[in-house]
This record gives structure tokens, sequence and C-alpha cells, in this order.
């Protein structure tokens, strides 16, 4: 089993592994998003306090959430590069960072469209929103210094290190609203009470998290082989590519 | 079908401003990411080639 996890994580293999992953990911994830529209728009009812409005959470709640989760895989990958330094570990926390910064600030502008009708402001400096604002920033920071350092294997040990310390920010956000006096709402699905929504919202909201989640994967192993390429262009392999090779002919 | 035509779909209640600037926003940014990926991918094989060409030309 050991043996595997590193097989994959050689470049090479890895390259061809999502490159045969990709293309169903993106169908699965299309397919998800589809019928997450579909029971969000066509089937689940109207709210009995927030009408029509509350439709803004089947893309805000998952992209937050996507905020969070890429933000510690990046963490994770991070971690397994500083300890194993892995060359693929850099490529996926690299893979990851535009994809979590663009959910990052979906999340604040849904946020922000969703609140001007119900609380009457698009901003406050309230703690879930001031922390998710910061991780938006941390994605920023983390793109910005690693593409600022010509040395790839130094630029992704300093991008490591951003990952890591700041992935301490999640719980921060996640936890805000027990913490702290919050206008945000606390959550609205939890593992340890039955979820506060009525079915059919619930369905919509989990199959778009679910349709984001799989684009998260089709986009980042579509990504890391860009990297890969981008990298590793002196290797015989990557020069034997037959999507080199062909145009070449 | 909860919806009686397709203006009052697009009206969604009186909110659709709000509804419609998320989703909009949502499928605007992830095109805009789906394009730069197929783009730089592109221009990564297009230097392996420009390489390929300048080691033995």
């Amino acid at each position: 089993m050991t043996m595997r996890w590193f097989y994959y994580a050689a470049p090479q293999t890895f390259y061809g592994l999502a490159g045969r992953l990709w293309p169903w990911l993106a169908a699965l994830a299309l397919a998800l998003t589809v019928a997450g529209l579909w029971v969000g728009f066509a089937l689940a009812p109207a709210d009995a306090q927030q009408g029509e409005g509350y439709r803004i959470i089947f893309v805000h709640v998952p992209a937050s959430w996507m905020s969070m989760v890429i933000y510690l895989a990046m963490a994770f990958w991070s971690v397994l590069g500083l300890t194993f330094n892995t060359r693929l570990s850099g490529m996926m926390t690299r893979a990851l960072a535009p994809t979590g910064a663009i959910f990052a600030f979906l999340s604040l502008w849904t946020g922000a469209l969703w609140g001007k009708p119900m609380w009457g402001t698009w901003w406050v400096w309230d703690a879930r929103l001031t922390s998710e604002l910061i991780l938006f920033f941390l994605y920023l920071g983390y793109i910005a210094l690693t593409s600022a350092i010509d040395d790839v294997r130094r630029a992704d040990r300093a991008g490591a290190l951003i990952a890591i310390v700041g992935a301490i920010n999640v719980p921060i956000i996640y936890f805000s609203v027990k913490w702290w006096n919050t206008l945000h709402q606390g959550a609205s699905v939890s593992l340890t009470r039955s979820p506060s929504m009525a079915q059919l919202m619930l369905w919509g909201m989990l199959l778009m998290a679910l349709a984001m989640w799989v684009y998260t994967l089709a986009i980042v192993c579509y990504r890391v082989r860009t990297l890969i390429i981008e990298r590793e262009c002196h290797t015989d392999w990557v020069q034997a590519l037959p999507e080199v090779a062909g145009a070449k002919a | 079908m909860r919806w009686e035509s397709w203006s009052d779909f697009w009206f969604m209640g009186g909110y659709g401003l709000y509804v419609w600037g998320s989703m909009g926003m949502t499928a605007v940014l992830l095109l805009v990411e789906m394009a730069q990926a197929h783009l730089a991918h592109r221009r990564a094989l297009a230097l392996v080639r420009a390489e390929q060409s300048f080691e033995n030309p």
C-alpha cells in the first residue's frame, strides 16, 4: 500500500492518472450541478421567512465550505511536502490555490448579496465575515508569494509555511458563529442535530456542495498536469508525450 | 415546477438581483477559471515544443 502511494506521487505517473480522471470528474460535476440547480430552483419551496431570496444558499454555503476545505487540503499537501520533500506536493498545493481563492471570493460576494436584502447591509465586521475575508487574503498571499519567487522548490517551501500557519484560521471561521455573537446565523447543517431546513432545500444544497467538490477535483487534476509539464519540460518522458509530439509532426 | 412563467422565475419574488447576481458571478468565475486553465495547458505544451526544437533543431 505504501509503495502504491509513492508510485502515484511520482509526477510522471500522476500526470497519466490525472489525465484519465479529469474528464469523468468534469462530466460528473456537470451532472451534479444540473441536478442541484433543478432541485434548488424547480423543486424546493420558498422559505417561510426569506421568500425566494434564500436560494442564494445553493451557492453560498457550498462555496464557503469549499473555501475552507481547499485551504485545509493545501495545508495537508504542504505538510507532506515539507516532511517527505515530494515534488508533487508543491504542485498540488499550487493547483488548489486559485480555486480556493475563487470560492473564498464567491463566499464573500454571495454573502454580501444575501446580507443586503436580509440584514440591510452588504458588509459588517462580524467574526464570521472578517475571518472569511482573512481566508481570501491568505489565498492571495499564497499565490503572490509563490509566484514572486523564481526558484520553484523554494517558492513551494515558502508557500507551504503560509498554507500551514494560515490553516489555524479555518477552525476560527467554522466556530466563529459559536464563539462570538455574530450577525451571521449559526450552522444550517450539523452532524450532531437534524438540519434546520426543509428536505428539498437541504438536498439542493448538498447536491450543489457535491458538485463543487467534484468540480474542484476535476480542475485540480487538470491544472496539476500543466504544472507538471512546466516543471518537467526538460525530461524525456514529457518530450515523448503524444500531445507534444503529435502537434509537432 | 414552482414558477408561473419565465418572468416570474427571473423576478425571484423580488430578489432577482441578489439571487441572479450570486448565480451569475459563480458561473462567470468558474467559466473564466476553466478557460484560463485550458489556455495555460496549451501554453505549457507550446513551451515543451519550443524546448525541443531548441535542443534538436
